[in-house]
């Protein structure tokens, strides 16, 4: 009698120890036959309320970011809008200021007209680093522990900031130098990135293109290959990321100046992102047809 | 230089933000003027999405007016989609002309048959979808 109540007691107390947990998974499986949506291809979200402010993690940049309206700025960048005005003109060398007049933009306060552009971007080179950090159009970041990847929209591009440490390579005449080695110029630069503190990402980047295959805007702003570009990516709270940029170029610029600060909002991490593909036969097309025909006098 | 034939009504806005593209440039005029017609074409496209709108004119001719939009994902949170029109729609369209008189545009605002305003998908004040 007293084996069979223990028995049963032990039973029971089995049952009762494993009824929640099933209970629990049969709740996450009800919850994981919710079937996956597509949401909205765009980023859709602004900036998060005070009272819905979450504390931010540590470390991290992961996600999807933007600052919706911001777009392309397309008038020249964030903090320099290229409008005429004095505060915001450009302290160019001599030669910089020659390089910027020989740039002929279809925006900005020195546009011409489309026929008679010269914007490497209208033939769909590639914008370069750092023109595609002044194209919002979402931006997605992975990080791991040696590296954060950049994912641009603007033509799919990409690029790799090393937090492992490494040292950032030294500028020498057409390229750069690491550990004795000759490495050439790239689109997207070679980048070095260390956490200053637990919210704040610093990346140096250098190895740039230079200025006579890259821009640094779309109104024709120049910037060269012996461009030192910084950037924080400071983590205010959950949701929001100040991203700021500051151009230190001697061959263009006599000092250094910043020429953003956005304040960017994490976005729904399930958003498939339009393209946007620069194509040179749809640009063909676009020239073709109302591009140069509208400007025609 | 107006388009001979072309009913156009001209309204100036406001205090409107300068755009930012193309806006150095005399190729568009500051000027928003409207345009009421029937859809021709709509091309959604890299670089810019283009509307061809047939707007009759006084003397019952029809002139085919180009109009150009953002980029597709630029123009989309405004409502713009694919599928937005169709030949034969009704549309009018604020726009700013080119200044050479010819019939080129850039969108400010199209409304549709069923009375939805979209914007421009770049301004501030652009409508919501």
């Amino acid at each position: 009698m007293l084996h069979r109540m223990m028995t049963l007691t032990a039973a029971l107390l089995s049952a009762a120890l494993l009824a929640p947990a099933e209970a629990v998974a049969q709740d996450k499986g009800a919850q994981d036959k919710t079937p996956a949506t597509w949401p909205s291809p765009v980023p859709t979200r602004g900036p998060v309320a005070e009272k819905d402010k979450k504390p931010a993690p540590k470390r991290t940049i992961n996600g999807m970011w933007s600052a919706l309206r911001v777009g392309n700025q397309s008038g020249g960048v964030q903090l320099k809008p290229n409008n005429g005005k004095p505060e915001n003109e450009l302290p160019y060398t001599p030669y910089g200021l020659q390089v910027y007049r020989s740039h002929k933009p279809l925006e900005g306060k020195d546009s011409v007209d489309p026929a008679d552009n010269n914007d490497p971007r209208t033939k769909c080179e590639p914008l370069g680093f750092p023109r595609y950090n002044h194209y919002d159009l979402g931006i997605q970041v992975f990080q791991d522990e040696q590296k954060v990847a950049m994912l641009y929209n603007f033509d799919n591009r990409w690029r790799m900031i090393w937090t492992d440490g490494r040292p950032l390579p030294k500028v020498v005449d057409g390229g750069v130098e690491i550990d004795g080695e000759y490495r050439e110029a790239r689109w997207m630069g070679y980048s070095v990135g260390r956490w200053i503190d637990d919210y704040t990402l610093e990346v140096v980047t250098v190895g740039t293109m230079p200025e006579d295959r890259v821009w640094l805007d779309n109104t024709g702003r120049p910037i060269s290959d012996k461009a030192r570009i910084t950037e924080r990516f400071r983590r205010l709270d959950n949701d929001t990321l100040e991203w700021s940029e500051t151009i230190d170029d001697p061959k263009i610029y006599t000092r250094p100046w910043d020429t953003m600060k956005l304040r960017m909002t994490l976005q729904d991490p399930r958003i498939d992102l339009m393209t946007r593909y620069c194509s040179p036969v749809e640009l063909d097309n676009y020239n073709k047809t109302f591009g140069d025909a509208a400007g025609a006098n | 230089m107006i388009v001979v034939g072309v009913a156009v009504a001209v309204a100036v806005l406001t205090a409107v933000p300068v755009h930012g593209h193309h806006s150095g440039s005399t190729l568009f005029s500051e000027k928003t003027s409207t345009l009421k017609g029937s859809v021709a074409k709509w091309v959604w496209s890299n670089p810019h999405c283009l509307l061809t709108v047939d707007v009759k004119g006084d003397d019952g001719q029809l002139v085919s007016w180009l109009i150009e939009l953002q980029a597709p994902n630029t123009i989309y949170p405004a409502g713009y989609r694919i599928n937005t029109f169709k030949p034969g729609d009704p549309v009018t369209v604020a726009v700013h002309a080119v200044s050479n008189g010819r019939p080129y545009a850039r969108v400010v605002s199209v409304t549709l048959a069923d009375g939805k305003t979209l914007g421009d998908g770049v301004r501030a004040d652009t409508p919501a979808p």
